[in-house]
């Protein structure tokens, strides 16, 4: 199989040209301060109406030329890390490779007489952490790739979800984290019904998995998770439902097991209704939304009331750990399963995944990571993870957000909105954004 | 004799930058379909630029292999050193080799390179010479060279005077000889040139353009060569580097149309059904004249290499070669000097050159009528050859910052260029 490498990023909207990382190249590669000898090397664009920066860095090519046009085999792409190494034993310093190299990433050292190149610090950038307006960023997620395709799925294949289901990739790569000593609970919704608790006496997973009713998940769940116990043997006990069974009729057996402390747990794939059934609101659906229970016509302009805050509910019953997280930012969601497993061998542990829905919400199916991101760069859903001990706070915080707009237009069932409609969850934006910061304010909440 | 004649589907000859890259593209498309390379080297597949640093020892022999036997095994290709094509019957899909064995093809790729161009100078068929092309020869040579004491190069290109210099330094007296008024003629200007010979001179090698040689004769040491003005030179090294020519005598007969190298369109595909050619071999499409040209240098045979090995896969990413821009790097006594595009000043175009006494830095660009790139010079000046290379293909229109280009052409180009880089 192949791979996936991680990179360094760059966000020239945050640059101002201060040079802080050729300084620690410079320094890290060649033990002076001269930023000449930097291999990352920023460069002021003229002609904007505002200066804006831009930088040449090797790119660490897929098909690199500069590999290709070296006549001494000096340089090569590992397969492991994706670096492109250049090998000073080999290299006989002709100097084709920068000319094979259209972004300037390999070039001429003046003060050594041999080309240069960023290896990525051996998968520890110095450039990165001394940038000191965050304009660099070492992006790793590859990492979780690389790992996690080397797990098993214990989904069976070709699950009937609709095309680019976010769901399904959440729930394979959720199930693959967890791991086969898991027993899964997943009440009526998309989950189950793509097919995982399985037809004709066979099941959709590899792992034991049940289809208890709406009401009554997490108490089912938590017997079984005891009889576990009592018999002693170590299984994780999981749930995977949907925002309808868990914040509307399936609520109070949720709240019951949150409440006793119920060794799970518990992840709500929130669409933000009953996708699976037709389409209908859930008390997480969003104010103004097209359902097919509220519908756009002559006097009706989509659902009239707010969505209800179920992971903020769960964070008052003190559990051991509640999260919100999001398929667009796959390393803070292994990070959350990571933390959320761990508690739950203690206690209840709750992850709360925003996840869209190409039919239901009326997207194109290839944009599901952008409706995902665009919904975290509005604060129109915010990441944090809470816990008894450190109270509350942001993963991802959103300093500059976007304006909610950018994040409407991406899908079909807020098409009918009204200015007042725009305007009202906008101000909703602010004020459960405001209303969240408070919270991490008061971090000691346990 | 009744004989098992060997089929595949992609049929490679030659095993050097142009083949392999071909190789690279077939497999991004098609990672199954069998691949054959024949080529005439004995050897693991190596680049013929890396050989003036063998001659001098800075390469080890053993470590300038390109690919190994894993790599093709893992590629799923035969490899077939000593194996030279010897033939061609392109109206029956097949190949006939030197080892008297044929292959059948369903597409072939012609990557046999150039090998050097021996001028017909009365006698020269009666001494012994070297040449420089081959691993072999470049065993050969870098032995020769640590015994010679007085070596004569006939030839001022770029494989003549990296020659030159190891000779310098192994401490042989050394003569280089040059038909044209110039040194380096093709790659650098005068100006360059210049300094270039200065720097041949300053560390002691002779250096006579203008001069033909009219005679060759063999003498105890070595050979004795007579020059037009009747100077003669004796060497105990004699090393011809006047030109390559390319690799084809396998075309006679085959209809393949050929002129000073095999004929190809902007999919490198010759005139014959299934039959492509890339490299120092082909004469493509040059970027600035548009008629077809000869670019006998490593980056343009990668670049051919590619759009064969796509158009052969039937991959539809092909895209047209742009045509070839040529490029040139050259490093002579710890100094550098870099060529990209086209010397020749185009109609109503403008050269624009600065010269710095104190640190040898010499730049030259030229710029089109219309305000864009088509070449620039350096030596001594680094600029990156790549983003040049790329200004110059998308005709970018420098006018609004020429003077700022001309004085720091590795930023400014870098500027520009990085408007295009996400
Ligand atoms: C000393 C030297 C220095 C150079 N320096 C530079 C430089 O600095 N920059 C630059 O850009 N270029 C340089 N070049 C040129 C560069 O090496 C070539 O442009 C490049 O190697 C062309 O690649 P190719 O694949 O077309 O052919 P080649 O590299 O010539 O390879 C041809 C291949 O075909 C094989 N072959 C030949 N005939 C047959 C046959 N009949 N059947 C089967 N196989 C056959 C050969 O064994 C070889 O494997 C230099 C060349 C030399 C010799
Ligand atoms: S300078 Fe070194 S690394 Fe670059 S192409 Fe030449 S030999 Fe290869």
């Amino acid at each position: 199989m192949g791979r996936a490498y991680s990179t360094i990023a760059f966000d020239p909207a945050k640059c101002d040209g201060c040079g802080d990382c050729m300084t620690a190249c410079a320094q890290a590669k060649t033990g002076t301060d001269d930023i000449a000898r930097s291999r990352i090397q920023i460069y002021g664009r003229e002609g904007a109406a505002d200066k804006t920066f831009e930088l040449a860095l090797c790119r660490q090519c897929a098909d690199p030329k500069c590999v290709t046009v070296c006549p001494a085999g000096a340089l090569n792409k590992d397969g492991t890390s994706g670096v492109i190494g250049w090998d000073a034993t080999k290299c006989v310093d002709c100097l084709l490779c920068t000319v094979g190299c259209a972004y300037a990433g390999i070039a001429l050292d003046e003060a050594t007489g041999h080309v240069a190149k960023c290896d990525t610090c051996d998968g520890n950038p110095a450039c990165v952490p001394a940038c000191p307006h965050g304009a660099l960023k070492h992006i790793t997620t590859a990492n979780i790739y690389n790992e996690v395709g080397d797990w098993e799925d214990l989904f069976a294949p070709g699950l009937a979800g609709c095309q680019g289901c976010n769901t399904e990739l959440l729930m394979r790569h959720t199930l693959r984290r967890v791991g086969p000593d898991t027993v899964l609970a997943t009440p009526p919704g998309c989950v189950p019904g793509m097919g995982s608790v399985g037809f004709n006496g066979t099941t959709g997973t590899k792992v034991p998995v049940f289809h208890p009713l709406l009401t009554n998940t997490a108490a089912m769940l938590a017997g079984i998770k005891r009889q576990y116990k009592r018999v002693g043997r170590d299984v994780q006990a999981l749930a995977i439902a949907g925002d309808g069974g868990a914040s509307d009729v399936g609520f109070q057996s949720l709240s019951g097991a949150a409440e006793r402390g119920e060794q799970m747990l518990f992840m709500v794939v929130d669409n933000e209704g009953y996708m699976n059934t037709g389409m209908q609101r859930s008390s997480c659906t969003p104010y103004g939304a097209w359902t097919s229970t509220t519908p756009v016509g002559e006097t009706s302009r989509g659902k009239t009331q707010d969505a209800k805050n179920l992971p903020l509910i769960m964070v008052n019953h003190r559990c051991a750990y509640v999260a919100t997280a999001s398929t667009a930012y796959m390393e803070d969601l292994y990070d959350k399963l990571d933390k959320a497993i761990a508690a739950s061998k203690n206690g209840f542990a709750y992850l709360h995944v925003y996840s869209p829905c190409t039919t239901g919400w009326r997207f194109p199916s290839n944009l599901n990571m952008e409706v995902a991101r665009k919904a975290v760069e509005t604060n129109f859903v915010m990441l944090w993870e809470y816990t008894p001990q450190d109270g509350l706070h942001f993963t991802k915080p959103v300093d500059d957000p976007l304006p909610v707009t950018d994040y409407l237009k991406a899908m079909g069932r807020f098409r009918h909105l009204t200015p007042e409609q725009v305007e009202h969850i906008q101000k909703k934006v602010v004020e459960n954004q405001k209303f969240v910061e408070r919270m991490t304010e008061h971090a000691h909440v346990g | 004799m009744d004989r098992a004649i060997e089929h595949t589907k992609y049929l490679i000859a030659g095993s050097s930058h142009a083949a392999l890259e071909a190789i690279n593209a077939i497999r991004m498309h098609d990672a199954e379909g069998p691949i054959t390379v024949v080529t005439r080297d004995a050897h693991l597949p190596y680049s013929p630029t890396v050989l003036p640093y063998v001659v001098s020892g800075k390469s080890a022999p053993e470590r300038i292999f390109l690919r190994d036997d894993d790599f093709f095994a893992r590629n799923k290709v035969a490899y077939r050193p000593k194996a030279a094509l010897k033939a061609l019957h392109a109206d029956r899909n097949t190949a006939e080799l030197a080892d008297g064995s044929s292959v059948v093809y369903e597409k072939l790729l012609l990557a046999t390179g150039a090998s050097p161009a021996i001028p017909p100078i009365p006698g020269i068929d009666t001494v012994s010479y070297h040449v420089l092309r081959t691993l072999d020869d470049a065993l050969k040579l870098r032995g020769a060279i640590a015994e010679s004491k007085q070596a004569v190069v006939l030839g001022a290109g770029l494989v003549g005077m990296h020659a030159a210099e190891n000779l310098v330094k192994a401490g042989a007296s050394v003569t280089i000889v040059e038909m044209s008024e110039q040194l380096t003629s093709g790659y650098f200007d005068k100006v360059a040139a210049d300094m270039i010979e200065q720097a041949f001179r300053d560390a002691g090698a002779k250096i006579m353009t203008g001069s033909r040689v009219v005679r060759l004769e063999p003498t105890a040491a070595g050979a004795k060569l007579t020059l037009e003005n009747g100077t003669t030179l004796e060497a105990d090294l004699l090393l011809v580097a006047t030109g390559v020519k390319p690799e084809m005598d396998y075309l006679n007969g085959s209809g393949v149309e050929h002129a000073q190298g095999i004929l190809v369109d902007d999919r490198m595909q010759t005139t014959a059904e299934n039959v492509w050619a890339a490299g120092d071999c082909a004469q493509a499409r040059g970027f600035f004249t548009g008629t077809k040209v000869m670019n006998a240098i490593l980056p343009d045979a990668t670049i051919q290499g590619r759009v064969a090995g796509m158009a052969m896969a039937g991959d539809p990413g092909v895209k047209d070669y742009a045509g070839g821009v040529p490029l040139n790097t050259y490093h002579f006594f710890g100094r550098h000097a870099i060529s990209v595009g086209s010397s020749t000043v185009p109609e109503g175009g403008e050269v624009v050159t600065r010269f710095d006494e104190k640190t040898g830095r010499y730049l030259k660009a030229i710029f089109a009528a219309d305000g864009r790139l088509t070449g620039i010079f350096g030596v001594n000046e680094f600029f990156d050859g790549g983003v040049m290379a790329q200004l110059i293909l998308r005709r970018t229109d420098l006018t609004p910052l020429r003077s700022r280009f001309v004085a720091n052409p590795l930023a400014v180009g870098r500027e520009i260029m990085s408007q295009t880089w996400r």
